[in-house]
């Protein structure tokens, strides 16, 4: 029996100031999707009601047993799905990724000299600012079109009643998950259709791959929207969802939930470097809580032509007309890894929603705002100097265990870890440990 | 009711607990929501406003300068406007107030002044968009809550445009719901919006641009909810409220000259005294 994996899918200006910020310091780390489990992908491209939804999955498992059943909020036709290039949707994951960045503090004795000469300079501010025929005829299922596209098999159903559909899908040994029924019910009545894509073998051992590669639909819709009612059916638990949406004019927002910034622009202690796989789960559940767990989460917004600090270069003009960005077509002239064309008119936004069917009953729900300010989740990390230095460093030493403290703080509220184990984990300036904290004064009351 | 009557203060006029209400959601939304309210913008949507208004108040020769309802207004613009440019949030404002001074009919202005201004913005910019979805479930609750006070102390005086339309705009999602076979956590989830409530507690319910009449008021109700529903989920479209009630203002005075009755007047609210239609030249709202 095939086993049916139900995923989400489809259903959904002028720059006066786009105020952005100007980082330096050196990307060193990102934290891309593979961080977390049962993590699905869809890149969105949306101008006006033209909708191009390139759907990622992370399938594990034989190839062999992969159905999907995807819902589009309109008939489609053949020459509307494509498949997709993996590799392109791992760029945008690198692109858009939080990141985290490192800074060096430089000689204090040659800061001294200059802070005695004549700049009164402060110091760098830590906040600047992220499938047959017949028995489906018998059921009121007809399949309209079925063919080839790469190593997918498409069946394109027309299918009225969900009684029909559900009955025609597990005739023909797909397992649908419980509760579908009403789901696949309540989508037909509003006008949605479906289609199937299972995998050909024959012709994905002639292709060679040995992954699956996404699966891309070009549709007209008023519905800007992402249906994941289907996978919270067959979820165990709560599924992490990123959505790239690339738009011509501005940021994309959820219109029925709220889209909540992640802290940013935050100083973290030196060992993140080490842990930022864990310091970024560990911020995302606490900020997830913090909103009740009906959020969704701004990981990045960006104008696609550049980027500060780069976690990858930004796409070239190919790599987003593959995705289905239509209008930089004529454009859209290329350019190479070392120096890529800077895209026109693409606006990046990088959502990240963590959903089951409690705190997410409704269908995500878009829309695309004027807002071009740019945000990024980005961390950062300052080294002490450690080098030799040829004058009194005490004061440097004491200022930085107090930055040091200030980061051991920051990253406790962020995460919610222990404050006195992220103390551990510190090398504080000048081997000095900050004194314990002393009993609350009610404890000496009564001692 | 006769009991609340007795035993609460009474409000001299409504919109000073409007007035509260809405500067504590503002105070509320830029401190802990964060989700793109400017108090740049707020200060300068409420200047303009003010200013606007006392402009025209010279040229309208009205006898006094009425501060409440630009107030008002520009509280409303400033909660449900989103914009980077600051210099649209001014033309917001004016186009508001100044509304009320040029689109009249029968001593009546014929758009709601927040409303008209919110529209014409984002039809007529990119740069300007409306974020519905950004309260939050927890603030919905208290929102709700202070709602529920406002038609308490306002002894929901003329409150029959906002409880038409909640009860009908409800009626038509479980209706939806029920159709669907969904959940009722849908059109429940649906119904805790924030931009839903101050449109219907602060918007629609604007004495001054809807029906004399409270039938006549809760057939406007129906209309805007009527053409919120079919904006929202038929042509899958956002913003359904806010466009339909600029959609359904110019029917006013069709109901109005069916269904015979008082203009309202802020000041005299309190004592439940409204003016004649015949005669009276009204601007000061």
């Amino acid at each position: 029996m095939r086993i049916l994996v139900t995923v989400i899918a489809v259903a959904m200006i002028i720059i006066l100031s786009a105020t952005a910020q100007a980082f330096c310091g050196f990307y060193v780390a990102r934290a891309d999707t593979s961080l977390f489990n049962r993590a699905s992908q869809v890149v969105l491209v949306r101008d006006d009601n033209r909708t191009v939804i390139t759907m990622a999955n992370d399938f594990e498992g034989d190839v062999e047993d992969f159905a999907v059943v995807i819902p589009v909020p309109t008939m489609i036709e053949r020459e509307q799905i494509h498949v997709g290039d993996r590799a392109i949707v791992q760029h945008l994951d690198a692109y858009t990724a939080p990141r985290l960045v490192e800074y060096h503090d430089p000689d204090p004795c040659m800061r001294y000299e200059r802070l005695n000469s004549v700049f009164d300079m402060n110091r760098p501010s830590a906040i600047s600012n992220e499938a047959e025929n017949r028995s489906g005829r018998a059921l009121g299922v007809t399949i309209e079109a079925r063919y080839t596209v790469g190593e997918y098999d498409i069946l394109i159903l027309s299918a009225e009643e969900s009684d029909g559909l559900i009955r025609w899908l597990e005739d023909n040994d797909y397992r649908i998950p419980k509760g579908a029924k009403p789901v696949v019910d309540s989508y037909l009545k509003q006008g949605m259709r479906f289609f199937v894509a299972r995998v050909n073998i024959e012709a994905q051992s002639k292709l060679g791959y040995q992954y699956l590669r996404p699966l891309q639909v070009a549709y007209e819709s008023n519905k800007f929207m992402l249906p994941i009612r289907l996978g919270t059916l067959n979820a165990k638990g709560k599924q992490d969802l990123y959505v790239y949406a690339l738009t011509r004019t501005g940021r994309v927002e959820t219109t029925n939930y709220r889209t909540v910034k992640l802290p940013s622009n935050t100083d973290v202690p030196e060992f993140v470097q080490d842990e930022f796989a864990e310091f970024y789960r560990a911020m995302f559940d606490k900020q997830n809580k913090a909103e009740n767990e009906r959020a969704v989460f701004l990981e990045y917004a960006w104008d696609m032509a550049w980027c500060d600090p780069c976690a990858a270069d930004p796409l070239s003009a190919q790599e987003l007309q593959q995705l289905g960005v239509f209008w930089i077509g004529e454009n859209g002239r290329g350019g190479s890894k070392i120096a890529p064309m800077p895209a026109q008119n693409v606006f990046v936004t990088r959502l990240h929603v963590r959903y089951d069917s409690e705190h997410f009953p409704e269908d995500l729900v878009f829309q695309e705002t004027g807002d071009r300010q740019n945000y990024q989740g980005r961390y950062v990390i300052r080294h002490p100097w450690t080098s030799a230095s040829n004058c009194d460093i005490s004061q440097y030493e004491a200022e930085v265990r107090d930055r040091q403290e200030r980061e051991a703080q920051t990253l406790a509220n962020l995460t919610g870890w222990d404050i006195s184990d992220i103390r551990k984990k510190i090398n504080f300036a000048g081997g000095i440990k900050p004194e314990p904290e002393k009993d609350p004064w009610w404890k000496r009351i009564w001692s | 009711m006769t009991f609340l009557n007795r035993h609460l203060p009474r409000l001299g006029d409504p919109r000073h607990y409007q007035i509260i209400v809405l500067s504590f959601l503002i105070a509320y939304s830029i401190v802990v929501l964060d989700f793109g309210i400017r108090w740049q913008n707020a200060l300068a949507i409420v200047g303009t406003a003010l200013v606007t208004q006392f402009i025209g108040t010279l040229c309208a020769r009205l006898p006094r300068f009425d501060p409440l309802s630009p107030l008002i207004t520009s509280l409303s613009i400033t909660l449900l406007l989103r914009t980077d440019e600051l210099q649209l949030a001014v033309v917001a404002a004016c186009i508001a107030i100044g509304s009320k001074f040029i689109i009249r009919f029968r001593g009546k202005h014929i758009f709601n002044p927040a409303n008209f201004a919110l529209v014409t913005l984002i039809l007529l910019s990119d740069q300007a968009w409306f974020s519905s979805g950004q309260w939050g479930s927890a603030t919905i609750n208290a929102f709700g809550l202070a709602c529920l006070g406002f038609l308490v102390l306002t002894r929901a005086r003329r409150a029959e445009t906002t409880l038409a339309f909640i009860a009908i705009y409800a009626v038509l999602m479980f209706g939806r719901a029920l159709w669907l076979n969904d959940p009722f956590s849908i059109p429940l989830h649906q119904m805790q919006n924030g931009a839903l409530l101050i449109f219907a507690f602060f918007m629609i319910s604007d004495p001054k641009t809807t029906p004399n009449t409270a039938v006549g008021r809760v057939l406007y109700a129906a209309l805007v909810a009527g053409i919120a529903y079919t904006i929202q989920f038929i042509y899958y479209q956002p913003n359904g409220p806010i466009i339909a009630l600029i959609m359904s203002a110019p029917f006013v005075p069709l109901i109005d000259a069916l269904l015979r009755g008082r203009i309202y007047r802020w000041h005299h609210a309190a004592g439940h005294v409204a003016s004649s239609t015949k005669g009276a030249y009204q601007c000061e709202s």
